[in-house]
Order: C-alpha cells, then structure tokens, then sequence
C-alpha cells in the first residue's frame, strides 16, 4: 500500500488521531478498568490513578516509542542500512552497564538517601549511554567511516553487555533488578520522567527535520552527498548525537525496549514514500503509536496482572519482522 | 567549625532516618500490602494477617491469605493495582521494583530484605512497630523463634554434626553461605557449610568449586535434582554415589529459603536431613 506523494499528509493525520485513540484507551485501561474513569470525579484514588498513573505512563510510552522511533529512522539513514538499530552505537549495553553499576553501588541499601536514587538509577542509564556511543566513536576514529563505526559499536556493546553480567553475577542481589532494566517497562513512568522525555522529543525532532536534505542527499551515496556540498561531517556528528540523546532518555526512563526503533521506520516506509526529515517525524509518530498499542496490550491482556511490555514488542516486532522478510523473499527480492 | 559539621551530621542522619522509617510516627497500619512472601508471613506471624488486602503472586503461606489480590512480584509490582487497593503501608524487598514510584504516590513504604537472624529480628521489629504490635510481642515472637531453633539443633546427636553440607538455593547455581539465615540455621545444627562466609551470602558457586569440596550432604529443591546430576563430575561426587542428597518439595522450598517465622520448620527439615543421612553415612562405614 504505497501512498502517493500527497498523500502523506492523510497519513500523518490518520496516525495523530489513532494516537489520540490510544491515549483516550491508555487512560480508560488498567487493573481496575474502566470504573476508576467512572469514578474519577469523585474518588481521590480513582482520580490519583488516572492522573497520576495512567495519563503519564501512557504519554511516557508514547514519548519513549517516539524517541526511539525517531532514532531508528536516523540510525538507518545515517548507516544507509535498512537494519540498523538505535542500539546500534553501544548505547543499549551502555545504559545496561550503567545501571549494574549504580545498582551494585547502592544496591540493597535501604539508607540511600531517596534523591540519590532517583538521580541515580536514571543517570547512570544516560551516561552509560553517552560513554558507550563516546567509545564507539574513539574507537572508530570519528564519524567518517560508517562501516567502522558499525563495527566498533558492536565490538563495545559486546564488551560492555559482558561486563554487565559479570557485575550482575559477582552481586546476585542487584541480579533482579538489572532483569527488570532488560525487560523494559512503562509501568514505573510518573509525570517527570514522561516530562524528561517530551523536553527531549521536541528538540530532537526540529533538529531532524532541519537534518532531513542532509539525509536525502546521503542516500544517493557518499560522494555525490559532498559533491552537493553536503557538509557530511558535521552532519553526521549531530545525527550520532541526536540517535544518543533519544535513545539515552528513552532507555533511562523504560530500560530496553526492543524493536520499537527498527520496525517503526519499516512501517512508515511500506506505506508511504517520504523524504528524510518526514521520514523521521512519521517514524517518531509511528514508534510512539507501536508503544502505546504495547503498553495497553501489556496491560490488559492478563489484567489484572501485568505483562513486561519490553518482552511484548520483541514478540510483535521480532514477528512482523520475519513476516517481512519472508514476504519480500517470496517476492524474490529484499527491499 | 567543628560543632556546625556536628549539627550538621546530626541534622543530615535525623533526615535520613526520619525517612527511612517514617512508618514509625504514623498510626498503626490498617491496609496492608506486602510484595516478599517472608514479609507476608511476618505480618501474620505477628498476627496481623486480617489487616493484609494484598500480596504479591508468590506469597503462599498462611492459607488463610489464598483469597488476596495478586499485585505481581518484586520484577514487576502492578503500581495502579496497589494504590487502587488504597493501603496505608507497603511491605517490599529493597531490591524490588517500584518502591520509589510508589512513594511519589504518597504511599508509606516500607523496603526491608532480611538475610540473616539478626536482620530478620529487626524486621520483626520494624513491621511490629508500624502495625502498632507492643514490642514486647514482636520481642516474643522473636524469642519464641530462637527458641525452638535452639532446641532443634540441641535434639541433633552427635553422630549427625560436623557433617560438611552444600545448600544449594537456585540451579545457576547460587549456594546459600555461612552468612545467610540458611547458613546460620546450619552452623547452630552443628553443620559445617562448604561456602564460607568470605564467599558472600548467596554466593554463585563454580560447579568444580563443590566438586573439590566433596561435601557429604546435599541439600536442594527436587526440581533441580536432574539439573544437578547433569553437571559434569558431579555424578562423582561422594555424596550424589552414596544417596546423601536431601531433596525437598516445593513447598518445602519455601519454607527453607524464606527468612521469616517460618525459620523453624526450616531448621526441623534440615536437621531431619542431617541425621537422616548421617544414620545412612554411620551404616555404610560402621
């Protein structure tokens, strides 16, 4: 179903309202159903948990989705690489070992000043992010060469996901709560952490839909991109940034949350035919859509227990994602 | 100067601590959830099971508690059916998920997560305190506890101590060390525990550590038997050839790796264990 030029617009207005669908469905959805939403005008717990538990865990995943999402489109535009990932700089094992340390700093010390661990567990997912993607391009000397820097965010992901098992293996006691990081979770997002995450989402988004030509123009390959006068470096040290910054505060706030940032890109891509910079701004929207639909999922399909909704998009992303390629090798041709 | 560092220490600790037990000033609780099976039982061993109005999915003990509603476990507490639930203290492990979302709610919350005797004896009066149970009970409670541990491990003969005994708690595998309740129960039956202390309190052990160690009794859930006899060289093991080996049900599992009232029917298998297999131990070598 490939729309045509004009029509993306439809497109963009038909996600925005699903989205508003989904949040409508976000806040009438949970453990105690639909009667907390009856009873919210009246009920200071009902009231409590529709505006303070269910509206910021359902624009919080719409938020993480869509910054993961948007760094998906610009990872895989940035690698010219349709499987790119927005974990692909290291920055997923970063945010990992990060926690591990501050969990096997602080762990299980019941006198930890409670500021330190609210700081703390969030911080530490953000700089280990930072300092994976930081490594990534040391070792990678710079942003030139794509293909090693591909190569050098694997070699640091791979090491630094290994020192986080060994950490979570020398101190068994933090070994649950890391699994929790892994498993990835909307469940714990209050109005701050939703916050953090839409003042990222903002910038993020103008500055890719500023970087959009820049993108177009290294689709048609590398030196026709600098013979258009494309500053290529520079171009690509804000992309990488960018890819860091969203995935970094998504991470920090939901743990690892697989697929969104691969398949949302794909999806906005079989639908319509767009440009770069819409293709970001499509794809943040349709990561944001992919999120939220998890998150209600996670939450109503065996309430009134609850699903890790991290273990619920690696199952609907790692099956859409097979049917894709099986697909396209029925048709005898990989997009 | 060095007074004002003193306030200010002294301010900085009274702030720390008014936090962590900010239970303490309230009025007795009412509604009562509790995320740790061993904290669950804690608040019925101090005979407050009636005030409980959830649990989380692997509280199991006492029966009476069957009915309440399930609020997920320390991975994934479910927050919106907590504070739907309205209580008035939360009961978790400090390692759990959760507990500082639930306190932005305006929830009490309480994290607690006993290892050893002396940790489970302030739990005891900890929860005591913020379920308005006089000390002197919760002091009972506690005694009553050591107790009859006591004269458990007085009722062990001699030919069943100083048996060296490995305590397996989950297949990783992750052994229970000297430090730990389990290892404490075992050093007061006479036992002596092939992970020592240094090792830390539940220690994940290398398989050719056990197997150097030959230890002459094995204690483990039954469902990791088969696991356990797949490990290389461990079919070897003295104590796997002989038939020392103590498997227990699940429900005994819990009994024995729970650090809460619970303590002395845990310390009664296990003495049943050691001088059932150091009777066998005495036959085969007379």
């Amino acid at each position: 179903m490939n729309l045509n030029k004009s029509n993306h617009w439809l497109f963009a207005l038909t996600m925005l309202l699903l989205v508003v669908i989904g949040i409508g469905i976000g806040v009438s959805v949970g453990s105690s159903g639909l009667e907390s939403l009856q009873n919210a005008w009246h009920d200071d717990v009902a009231w409590q948990i529709i505006w303070q538990i269910r509206l910021p865990r359902t624009l919080g995943a719409f938020a993480a989705g869509a910054l993961l999402g948007l760094a998906g489109a610009l990872a895989q535009g940035l690698f010219r690489n349709p499987l790119a990932d927005p974990y692909l700089l290291g920055s997923a094992s970063g945010a990992t070992l990060g926690v591990a340390l501050a969990l096997a700093f602080y762990g299980g010390n019941q006198f930890a000043p409670d500021a330190f661990v609210r700081v703390g567990l969030t911080g530490a997912a953000f700089a280990g992010a930072l300092l994976a993607v930081v490594l990534t391009l040391l070792l990678a000397k710079g942003v030139q060469h794509t293909m090693r820097l591909l190569l050098a965010g694997v070699i640091v992901g791979v090491v630094m996901g290994a020192m986080a098992s060994l950490i979570a293996l020398m101190r068994p006691d933090v070994l649950q709560n890391m699994q929790g990081f892994l498993l990835g979770s909307t469940a714990f997002i209050g109005w701050p952490a939703c916050l953090v995450m839409v003042y990222v989402l903002l910038p993020c988004l103008c500055l890719a839909w500023f970087f959009g030509f820049a993108m177009d123009a290294l689709s048609l390959g590398e030196s026709t991109a600098l013979s258009l006068g494309v500053p290529l470096r520079a171009m690509r040290i804000v992309i990488v940034l960018l890819v860091t910054l969203a995935t970094g505060a998504a991470v920090a706030q939901t743990g690892l949350i697989a697929f969104v940032g691969l398949a949302a890109p794909h999806l906005v891509r079989s639908i319509v035919s767009v440009k770069s910079g819409s293709l970001a701004l499509l794809s943040a929207l349709m990561g944001g859509l992919l999120l939220l639909v998890a998150d209600i999922l996670a939450r109503s399909l065996i309430a009134p227990q609850e699903l890790p909704v991290g273990v619920l998009t690696a199952v609907l992303g790692g099956s859409y994602l097979l049917w894709l390629m099986y697909r396209n090798q029925n048709q005898g041709a990989l997009k | 100067m060095a007074r004002h560092t003193g306030m200010l220490y002294l301010c900085f600790m009274f702030c720390l601590l008014s936090s962590s037990y900010a239970a303490d000033t309230t009025k007795p609780a009412q509604r009562i959830i509790s995320l740790l099976p061993s904290l669950t039982e804690t608040v019925c061993a101090l005979g407050a099971c009636n005030r409980l109005v959830g649990v989380d999915r692997y509280s199991n003990w006492p029966e009476s508690i069957a009915q309440l509603p399930r609020m997920g476990g320390g991975i994934d507490p479910n927050i919106e059916s907590i504070v739907a639930l309205k209580p008035d203290l939360v009961l978790m492990a400090g390692s759990a998920r959760g507990g500082e979302r639930l306190k932005s709610l305006g929830l009490t919350v309480l994290t607690l997560e006993p290892k050893n005797y002396a940790d489970i004896q302030i739990a005891l009066g900890v929860v005591g305190k913020a379920l308005g149970v006089p000390a002197k009970d919760s002091d009972r409670v506690w005694r009553d506890i050591n107790a009859q541990v006591e004269e458990i491990s007085k009722s062990v003969p001699q030919y069943a101590k100083a048996q060296r005994v490995y305590f397996e708690v989950s297949p990783v595998p992750f052994g229970a060390g000297d430090g730990s309740f389990i290892g404490e129960t075992l050093q007061r039956l006479g036992a002596r525990n092939i992970l020592p202390a240094s090792m830390g309190i539940f220690p994940q052990v290398s398989p050719e550590f056990v197997v150097r160690a030959q230890p002459d009794i094995i204690m483990v859930g039954d469902s990791n038997l088969s696991e356990m006899q797949a490990r290389p060289g461990w079919t070897n093991l003295s104590a796997m050839r002989t038939g020392r080996v103590c498997t227990f049900t699940p429900k005994e599992s819990d009994v024995l790796v729970r650090p809460g009232p619970r303590m002395v029917e845990a310390a009664r298998l296990m003495s049943q264990c050691l001088v059932e297999k150091s009777a066998a131990q005495a036959k085969q070598n007379p």
